[in-house]
């Protein structure tokens, strides 16, 4: 009915230059490439899952021999790799891309072409530690590469070489992407937008970016030490010159408990958009979950060597970082308490996107308890190293984090595309996931508790693994066919779901005053915010009128920066003259302008970022040859690349971001 | 009247070349992201740092920074192998590299305040200023060059125990940040003589000199920890 009178708003408002190949790999606009995250990560992601799917095929029986040892090494290897580094993390940065802007009232992000490096760095970096598995030398250390096992001496081939060198790239885009999303988000908010108005989805990245610049660091030089001991022969890790093993471990999980919040806490955040959005409510204790997702992210950096229980630290570091531990239960479970209180008493519609909101709200509570209880040192040493810690993740980062995203994909695809997804099969999807994950990873705690070992390639009949196992096994068949269905769904209503205007859910957000798809400068007019909902306020302002922590709320907010008064004193409430959300009142219909026309400076496309990470990969790769009995290669390779990314880099940086005018 | 309009024309072509017209905190982006970005590193020289105290007094074999070491097989005598005058030096000509960096800055920012006498000239030359922040620089890296050599012709390579390994590795990445400072310092001298910073460069100017800055301060930290404290 509404779709013949919808139809000119969809008429696509693209010009020419911005369609085909070319304007992609040239593109600085946030929202394509926030696609162009969202396609890569999927693709990584289904590739993650059939090497997943090939793990629990070889363990479905005892004693399977579907893959060798030595393939199963570099299998559960990349696997973790490629769900930690190349889906879930790349998934979380193509809503940051897409949402962050949108959701704090930026025309772009503060660097558009440092954001398209970081894309393009994540894809070839991406490729070159995806690829060797075909040829068989992929990464077999663990995703985690403990030394010294993963030290020339014990690891001489190139598996090691690629995933050390693979990570180091991935580093350099999430680095550069940290760096863009801190200023974006510090510098680039909306007159009005002052911190304690952010939507939480921006709050939680706003954490994350801090939690990645913080934390790669140390993975950095940990990679480096490693790098040198198997290139140069520094000792580092190696025991036999004094080095100390647990080096590496504290190293790493510096970085790899952070990176845990790095995972989750996106994720957090697009639910915190969606179920207030379904239960018709502002989110509840708005402050406190900014508070939590802040000391959430502080102590995520006192609490790494709760993965090191069993190497022996001693009672004193095994009580502190125990007692940290449980201490991080309380923030995230004061989030799981709001995200219930949100809903409760709420108009509550169960839409695709809720549902798996709730899914995660679910199965992220039981990976927390399990958590909680290998916080405590004597049952950690019985459960570390089995199957109960891998149920444990996979609740976490499966029932949590990829329930988050993929409830943002549902929530976000209109915004994207101006279409929804199909909810019918939206349903099946969720229903085959939900049960197929349980199915797959609840037993994990059982065969995990008997004693099942991690990362062995066989088990033998008669220790009581099998039952659990094989059911695990049809699990993953379960969630291999809803990912059928959320590929069929994602591909189809791009092309004919229903056309939808600016606000299909009713949210109170600013990315929905917008049309969907936004045009390139996303706001015509810059909007001025005066509270957390705005389009709330404007729509249906009983929704907001009588919750203290929307307009009226914020009086108390005073944020000085620099100076500069942040937190204006809001007009009053009747005086609605003074939001200029015109955007919202568009009359349907209209086609959007161009930024030409408007008179909006956009940054102009360019491929320089492009053949900078080509020449960052083509140096990388080069280290490959290191080895060789003749260095002709690997001084080509690392010296042209250099000269490459240099000279690309200053070609970027005397080039102005817009044209002139 | 006619300077005034040119000088308002330059102050409106400069926003919009510098593309966003308002930020949230007054402040301009690279700003912002130069602080998160030193942030950053201070997590890298931290843990660089952490490892090299860690292995502190934990090598094998020498030989050792502090103290004297005779390899009980060959019979042959190291001394201590830190050469804590020489470094004091080096580190004396970082510190003012700093000074000069400085005064780099404020000739920037101070370009279209007249000069009369030769002192204020001279005080002026952005150039000069520059030119002294990046030829210490390289003094500096000279200096390790001699360092680095001399303590592999006594022999301690980055191969010989757990005190070369993290020397070498904290120091030398510490050289390659001043290395890229001194490419960054000399990009902007070759602006200067190209076609002359002015009072609207000074915030490119200034987030060099942050860097600088900060690889400085850091240098101070390693040359206390390192050499001073035995």
């Amino acid at each position: 009915m509404a779709t013949t009178a919808t139809a000119p708003v969809l008429a696509p408002a693209r010009p020419k230059e911005q369609t085909g190949l070319w304007s992609w790999l040239a593109t600085t606009d946030h929202k394509r490439i926030g696609i162009l995250y969202l396609y890569t990560s999927l693709g990584f992601f289904l590739w993650g899952g059939i090497e997943a799917g090939i793990i629990r095929m070889q363990l479905a029986r005892p004693n399977g021999t579907l893959v060798s040892a030595e393939l199963y090494n570099q299998l559960f290897t990349m696997h973790g790799t490629n769900m930690v580094f190349l889906a879930i993390m790349p998934l979380s940065a193509a809503f940051f891309n897409f949402l962050i802007p949108l959701q704090i009232g930026a025309r772009d992000v503060a660097f558009p072409r440092l954001n398209a490096f970081s894309y393009w760095v994540f894809l070839l970096g991406g490729i070159f530690i995806t690829l060797p598995i075909l040829f068989g030398v992929a990464p077999d250390g663990g995703w985690f590469g403990y030394t010294p096992l993963t030290t020339r001496q014990y690891s001489p081939g190139l598996n090691i070489d690629f995933w050390v060198l693979g990570l180091q790239i991935l580093g350099v885009s999430t680095l550069a992407a940290g760096f863009n999303f801190i200023t974006t988000i510090i510098n680039m908010r909306a007159p009005g937008m002052n911190l304690m108005r952010m939507p939480l989805f921006t709050w939680n990245s706003f954490v994350v970016q801090f939690l990645v610049i913080l934390a790669f660091p140390v993975i950095t030089i940990a990679l480096f030490f490693l790098q040198f001991d198997r290139f140069f022969g520094t000792n580092f890790y190696t025991p036999a010159a004094g080095g100390d093993p647990l080096l590496w471990q504290h190293l790493f999980w510096i970085f790899g408990h952070p990176e845990v919040y790095i995972l989750i806490l996106p994720a957090f955040g697009l639910i915190s958009e969606v179920i207030p959005t379904f239960s018709r409510k502002p989110i509840f204790g708005y402050p406190v979950m900014v508070y939590a997702t802040i000391l959430i992210g502080f102590l995520g950096f006192g609490v790494w060597a709760h993965h090191m229980f069993a190497v022996g630290m001693g009672p004193v570091a095994d009580s502190l970082f125990s007692l940290t531990t449980m201490l991080i239960a309380i923030p995230t479970g004061v989030k799981i308490f709001n995200w219930i209180s949100t809903m409760w008493g709420g108009a509550i519609r169960f839409t695709v996107p809720m549902m798996f909101s709730i899914g995660l709200v679910a199965m992220f509570t039981i990976g927390g308890i399990s958590g909680v209880s290998h916080a405590s040192p004597p049952a950690d040493l019985q459960q570390t190293d089995t199957y109960y810690i891998v149920a444990h993740f996979h609740y976490v980062l499966f029932g949590g984090s990829l329930m988050g995203l993929f409830a943002g994909i549902y929530f976000y695809f209109p915004k994207m595309y101006g279409r929804l997804m199909d909810e019918r099969l939206g349903k099946w999807h969720f229903w085959l996931n939900f049960i197929g994950g349980n199915l797959t990873f609840f037993p994990m705690h059982f065969s995990g508790l008997l004693g099942m070992p991690r990362r062995i390639y066989q088990y033998d009949a008669g220790q009581g693994y099998e039952n659990f196992n094989l059911a695990s096994t049809i699990g993953y068949w379960f969630l291999f066919v809803s990912m059928l269905f959320f590929v069929y769904n994602f591909f189809r209503s791009r092309k004919s779901g229903t056309p939808v205007g600016n606000d299909p859910w009713g949210a109170g957000t600013l990315e929905w005053s917008i049309p969907s798809p936004p045009p390139e400068y996303n706001f015509a007019e810059l909007p001025n915010v005066t509270s957390r909902y705005p389009l709330w306020d404007v729509k249906s302002p009983r929704l907001t009128a009588e919750v203290p922590h929307s307009q009226e709320g914020d009086e108390e907010v005073e944020v000085d920066v620099v100076g500069k008064d942040m937190g204006h004193p809001h007009p009053s409430t009747t005086d609605r003259s003074r939001i200029p959300l015109e955007s919202v009142h568009r009359v349907e219909g209209e086609t959007h302008r161009t930024a030409k026309e408007l008179g909006i400076p956009m940054p102009s496309p360019t491929i320089k970022p492009l053949v900078t990470a080509v020449g960052l990969l083509i140096m990388v790769s080069g280290m490959l040859f290191i080895h060789r009995d003749s260095k002709a290669l690997f001084y080509t390779l690392v010296l042209g690349g250099a000269a490459l990314l240099v000279g690309s880099l200053y070609a970027w940086l005397t080039t102005p971001l817009e044209e002139e005018h | 009247m006619t300077s005034l309009e040119t000088t308002m024309t330059s102050a409106n072509q400069s926003m919009i070349a510098g593309g966003h017209h308002y930020t949230t905190t007054g402040l301009d982006n690279r700003k912002v992201a130069i602080w998160a970005f030193i942030g950053s590193e201070c997590m890298l020289f931290t843990s660089l740092i952490s490892t090299y105290l860690i292995y502190k007094g934990r090598s094998l074999v020498g030989p050792f920074p502090h103290e004297a070491w005779t390899n009980p097989q060959t019979g042959q005598a190291f001394p201590p192998i830190l050469d804590i005058p020489v470094t004091s030096a080096s580190t004396f000509v970082l510190l003012m590299s700093s000074l000069a960096m400085v005064l780099a800055h404020n000739a920037v920012v101070n370009k279209h305040v007249p000069k009369t006498t030769t002192g204020e000239r001279i005080l002026g030359s952005s150039k000069l200023w520059l030119g002294t922040t990046a030829l210490f620089g390289l003094i500096f890296l000279m200096f390790q060059a001699y360092e680095f050599t001399s303590f592999v012709h006594e022999g301690l390579t980055i191969r010989t125990n757990l005190f070369g390994s993290s020397f070498f590795t904290l120091t030398g990445f510490h050289g390659a940040h001043v290395t890229a400072g001194v490419l960054w310092l000399l990009s902007l001298l070759a602006i200067d003589f190209k076609r002359g910073l002015v009072p609207g460069d000074a915030l490119n100017v200034d987030l060099a000199a942050l860097y600088w800055h900060f690889v400085d301060v850091v240098w101070i930290v390693i040359f206390t920890l390192v050499y001073l404290i035995q």
